[in-house]
């Protein structure tokens, strides 16, 4: 996957989690949760979500490294290999 | 015959909407079963049925309103003979006439089903209960509505779609004076925790107990196991919070029940109630049932679940009506301490604020511990604060011990 497809499945899969949030408004390089509104159960489920379309696991100690949408692309692309 | 009624799905609900029938007469119903989609003020609500046996009469037909405690259907036991077939009587007080509600807001009725069905097939009209109520607000007649969802499912979308192809094109000046606006989820849920929480705060004398509860365990524990777990396993600390409410309300009876007809009556039962916010503002609590039987991988899947079926708004007859005591709980990003008001007729609630990283002094010693200021709001009527400080400590100690929750 390329870092747009990576980009575009996390962001569409945040849409079904947190239907009101406009991904087009989010600052890819600023804090996820200091701009949209999620609670550890959100977090949880886009967990999931990303796990089902792209069959990573991703460990509850490497949430840290998700902080934003860029550290979330990275992260992935780099499991992904 | 039983008699099937508009329940009542809270405290202050008054009336409620048919919006959809999920059985027709002739279906074998089993307790539990969803047999009707409900719109309150609040929600839209599943309702279940509570005998097992043969549908036998639809009374209120869709998109009627009647008042709880309306009959809206009638059920043949299981045991009992088919009776002479009858006509289905009117409704006793149809509340579309009792003026209060324009009579227009009924929906359109189901289109007839394919021919190709076989008879016997429950005909169900594939929409989900968002995209029915959309369709009512919107005034859309379903039936020319084309679905484009799974199966055919009619989706809100679709609804939106046909209800702006049918709009007619705005007059131009029509009237200086405006119409009256619509009623709108967000106002109802507005009124109805606001008809709720005065009631609450007018006839439960609320006391307020708080204690620091030391996390570290239940953490360390936590996040051990789930390590072990595959994403989709995991657990939130919320149903260890879940879980320790219900066995300490077991061991403190006087916190679990209903302050009704001045009296309290206790429930065997631990249903707790979760509140859980809506994303437009607003919350509702409803219940996870029997809390204290389910392991945690259960109450997991129940949490998940429901907060899912909130957001989505199809909430059950049996979650919104029966909880005995009710948590909240503000998250990591909330602040470090709520007080709750208490849900009437219920007498407890549990508040859990944020877990932060405070110094913490133990057998001699201060290290850095993640702390939870843990709350009880009470209803004095049915018990004292003595009781309400052991029934804290309990929850602490329950929380001690993960391991065994």
């Amino acid at each position: 996957m390329t870092n747009d497809e990576i980009r575009t499945l996390i962001l569409r899969e945040l849409r079904r989690i947190a239907p009101e949030v406009d991904t087009g408004q989010i600052d890819a390089s600023q804090e996820l949760r200091e701009q949209v509104d999620l609670d550890s159960m959100d977090i949880l489920n886009w967990m999931i979500a990303i796990h089902e379309a792209t069959g990573v696991d991703i460990p509850e100690a490497d949430y840290a490294r998700m902080a934003t949408v860029n550290d979330c692309v990275a992260y992935l692309r780099e499991r992904l290999k | 015959m039983a008699d099937f009624l508009m329940p009542s799905l809270g405290a202050d609900m008054e009336v409620g909407t048919i919006l959809q029938w999920l059985v027709k007469p002739g279906d074998k119903v089993k307790r539990g079963d969803i047999v009707a989609v409900v719109d309150t003020e609040k929600a839209t609500i599943e309702i279940e049925v509570f005998q097992s046996g043969v549908i036998e009469n639809i009374v209120v037909p869709e998109g009627q309103q009647v008042p709880v405690g309306t009959l809206i259907a009638t059920i043949r036991t299981d045991g009992e003979v088919a009776p002479p077939k009858v006509e289905a009587k009117p409704p006793p007080r149809p509340f579309a006439e009792a003026a209060t509600k324009p009579p227009e807001r009924r929906t359109a009725p189901a289109p007839s089903p394919m021919p190709a069905q076989p008879p016997s097939a429950p005909h169900r009209m594939r929409i989900s209960p968002l995209a029915m109520r959309v369709a009512m607000d919107l005034k859309v007649d379903l039936s020319t509505v084309k679905g484009t969802g799974p199966e055919g499912a009619i989706t809100r979308a679709d609804v939106e779609r046909a209800a702006k192809a049918a709009a007619p094109k705005p007059e131009p000046a029509p009237e200086r004076r405006p119409a009256p606006a619509p009623i709108d989820h967000h106002t109802a849920m507005r009124r109805v925790i606001a008809a709720a929480m005065s009631r609450s705060k007018r006839e439960i004398p609320h006391y307020y107990l708080g204690t620091h509860i030391d996390m570290g365990r239940a953490m360390t524990w936590l996040q051990a196991e789930n390590l072990k777990r595959p994403v989709t396993e995991r657990l939130l600390y919320a149903v260890l919070l879940l879980k320790a409410v219900a066995r300490a309300a077991l061991q403190f009876p006087e916190m679990n029940g209903y302050w009704i007809d001045n009296g309290f009556k206790h429930s065997d039962a631990v249903h707790v109630g979760v509140a859980i916010s809506l994303r437009k503002g607003g919350l509702i609590a409803p219940a996870i049932h029997d809390v204290d039987k389910k392991p945690l991988d259960e109450l997991m899947a129940n949490l998940r679940d429901l907060v899912k079926r909130v957001r989505a708004e199809t909430l059950r007859s049996s979650e919104i009506a029966d909880a005995t005591i009710t948590m909240t709980s503000l998250g990591e990003q909330g602040v470090e301490t709520v007080f709750g008001v208490i849900y009437p007729p219920q007498v407890a609630l549990v508040g859990f604020g944020r877990i932060v990283e405070r110094p913490w002094a133990s057998n001699g010693m201060v290290g850095a511990r993640p702390v939870m200021f843990t709350t009880l709001a009470a209803d004095h009527r049915a018990s004292d604060g003595h009781r309400g400080g052991l029934f804290l400590a309990a929850i602490d100690r329950l929380l001690q011990e993960p391991e065994k929750l």
